[in-house]
């Protein structure tokens, strides 16, 4: 590797460059005003973001786009909610129509307490949308065989789950998320489960090109510390992948030299 | 028998799953400025059919559409 491709570490989905591997979700947050502190301190270049009826009642409160800029921001609009191709296609057709892009975040969940994705209804939603003009990065389980599936689809990013979402038990199952890495040509970001920075570190560490937090910033106790925290476990987890770590070994191996001791 | 409805008579309208009640002759365009809603912040579905922003000015409301006026709000 050349001093230049050192020096730029970015990744691509879908044609656009990124520099932050860190991608970030805005829901959750107490206000809108931490909203912003928050993924400001992450240094997120990209944001999730859900699609809801307007409240006709309370038409003057205030808009996440006023405090999260879409042009600052490559906005991600998500699925959240529904459970069927057709659910999803509509939903995304008016997130196009108000955002005026392509890139989706599909997910398509199984019911409560699991929430695990919905491989059957994510496949035939994610057929739906590529099919309507849409680039689709795929919220998906961690199973290679799926995930290959959506890839060929012509999925732009494949997103396995870490753990179920909101659970903050980070990547329960790395050898096949590491699987999932190594027969992939698209970007591969572990979404959901991510609970504190190690484990951001630990699925950069295993090869993903980003990690997807949500709820692990914006519900601990300070979610601006914490996203300066994911920001930091990103990098530190991304350097080490590049750095190539030592190989695990059964004994130990003196750090010092044992010539030249005083006698 | 149903009472004819004449071109005069307010529209009845579902807009994001509530009734509302409308002048006849009103516009996408018209719909979104009572609202007081920021165009360029929302979408609009009628009767399952987006409408472009381009075509708010000329699209008129009809009696029974159903509107959906939607925007992003914080997810994950």
């Amino acid at each position: 590797m050349d001093g230049l491709m050192q020096a730029d570490d970015s990744w691509l989905v879908a044609g656009r460059r990124f520099s932050s591997r860190l991608v970030v979700g805005t829901g959750k947050y107490k206000d809108l005003e931490t909203t912003a502190a928050a993924i400001e301190a992450s240094g997120a270049e990209m944001v999730t973001v859900a699609v809801r009826r307007v409240n006709l009642s309370d038409r003057k409160a205030p808009m996440l786009q006023d405090y999260v800029s879409p042009a600052r921001y490559t906005y991600l609009p998500n699925t959240a909610g529904c459970f069927t191709a057709d659910e999803a296609v509509r939903t995304l057709r008016l997130a196009r129509e108000a955002g005026g892009w392509n890139l989706v975040k599909l997910e398509v969940l199984g019911p409560a307490p699991t929430l695990y994705p919905d491989m059957a209804a994510t496949l035939l939603a994610a057929e739906a949308l590529i099919k309507d003009g849409f680039e689709v990065m795929v919220y998906c389980s961690d199973d290679p065989v799926a995930a290959k599936r959506l890839e060929e689809m012509g999925c732009v990013a494949i997103m396995p789950l870490g753990a179920p979402i909101g659970s903050g038990l980070g990547v329960q199952n790395p050898l096949m998320i590491r699987m999932i890495i190594e027969q992939a040509k698209v970007p591969v970001l572990v979404d959901a489960g991510v609970g504190t920075a190690y484990d951001a570190a630990f699925a950069m560490e295993l090869g993903c090109d980003a990690v997807l937090v949500n709820s692990a910033i914006a519900m601990a106790d300070d979610p601006v510390l914490m996203a300066r925290a994911m920001k930091a476990g990103v990098e530190a987890g991304r350097l080490a992948y590049r750095a190539g770590r030592i190989p695990r070994r059964g004994e130990a191996s003196a750090s010092s030299p044992m010539s030249g001791l005083i006698r | 028998m149903p009472v004819m409805k004449s071109i005069m008579d307010a529209l009845a309208l579902t807009v994001n799953g509530e009734p509302m009640s409308v002048a006849p002759g009103l516009s996408v365009a018209g719909l979104v400025a009572n609202l007081e809603l920021d165009t360029r912040k929302v979408a609009v579905e009628r009767n399952l059919e987006i409408v472009p922003r381009s075509a708010y000015e000329s699209t008129r409301l009809e009696d029974g559409d159903t509107l959906e006026i939607v925007h992003f709000i914080g997810g994950g």
